[in-house]
């Protein structure tokens, strides 16, 4: 690689860091700020996809970015099950519970609604990519007031470079990675990306950190 | 000896623009396998509830003997485990030792605790 084309990669390398943290509107904070939740009651998403992993897939990988803000997070699978044990097993009826009934149970701060709206892989003529969307919404469990909301987006294809070898080349590269995708779980790892960047702290339309972060209060 | 002199500068503006909007502290928590163990549990499709609760007793042995913090909900979800096996005194240790680290579970433990049966 020569001189030239190092800064010219160097210049879309800058470009792509800078866009993930600079262009996004600012959050309202203020509710956030003044609930400072400590705990956080992760629900089982909602699933607007046709593929029914998504929401358990999305949820396995919640808790790490909630915890490593600060905050504990309601183990999930025993929140699951305490549903499953009141005869609830759809994400639908335990978004729509109370929330009073929630605070009373898990005695959370807060609770988290998600909701995965793209899941899988997009076939798109001459790429095909592992896409996974999702949304959240945090709301304070004793006062009910919004305190957040955020949408993020990850896809396989992030980062890679236009291929050679013309467009039937790149057709036949779209067919060979949407079999790959599918066969090794991308859409599980894809999901992880997207989850992450959705629930973690230090970005500026982030949740805030929490008590259990060096970061708390600072952000 | 320019394209190295350009590389090296271009690497530093490069950890500048990213340190400039990810200063993020070291990890809280040593998390092994947890994430994945959570995802088996919850498909039900992969390892049974014996090989899933020996993968939780290894990593937290790992946790332990490395002296990091065990994550929010691990000792609870490994309770849980057992509780599904029909362990039910280790199911009420581990919700204990989960109240115990972390007292904010307490409301959720003690209605475990209180409701859980196999």
């Amino acid at each position: 690689m020569n001189a030239k084309n190092y800064l010219q990669a160097l210049a879309a390398a800058c470009v792509l860091a800078t866009a993930g943290c600079a262009t996004a509107p600012p959050v309202d904070y203020t509710a956030f700020k003044e609930s400072r939740p400590a705990s956080i009651l992760v629900l089982p998403p909602l699933n607007n996809t046709p593929e029914v992993q998504a929401s358990y897939s999305v949820l396995s990988f919640a808790t790490r970015p909630l915890a490593e803000a600060g905050y504990y997070v309601m183990p999930v699978t025993l929140v699951a099950e305490a549903f499953k044990e009141n005869g609830m097993t759809q994400a639908a009826d335990m978004h729509s519970t109370p929330l009073d009934k929630l605070r009373k149970i898990f005695g959370a701060d807060a609770v988290l609604y998600i909701t995965v709206s793209k899941y899988g892989s997009v076939f798109m003529v001459v790429n095909s990519a592992a896409v996974v969307t999702a949304e959240a919404r945090l709301v304070d469990l004793r006062t009910g007031k919004e305190l957040w909301r955020g949408t993020a987006s990850a896809s396989s294809d992030e980062g890679q470079n236009q291929q050679q070898g013309g467009l039937l080349g790149l057709v036949v590269a779209a067919v060979v990675k949407q079999v790959l995708a599918s066969a090794t779980d991308q859409s599980h790892k894809i999901a992880g990306v997207a989850t992450t960047r959705l629930l973690s702290a230090g970005t500026k339309t982030g949740v805030l950190y929490g008590p259990r972060s060096p970061n708390y209060g600072k952000d | 000896m320019t394209n190295i002199r350009i590389a090296v500068a271009g690497l530093l503006l490069i950890s500048a623009i990213l340190g400039g909007c990810a200063t993020r502290p070291p990890a809280l928590y040593q998390w092994q396998g947890y994430q994945a163990n959570v995802d088996a549990y919850l498909r039900a499709d992969k390892n049974s509830l014996a090989e899933q609760t020996q993968l939780m007793e290894e990593d937290l042995k790992k946790i332990s003997a490395s002296g990091g913090a065990v994550p929010p909900g691990y000792y609870a979800h490994l309770g849980l485990l057992y509780g599904q096996q029909g362990k039910l005194d280790q199911f009420a240790q581990q919700m204990q030792a989960e109240k115990k680290q972390y007292p904010e579970s307490g409301t959720f433990m003690d209605f475990l605790l209180r409701n859980f049966k196999k």
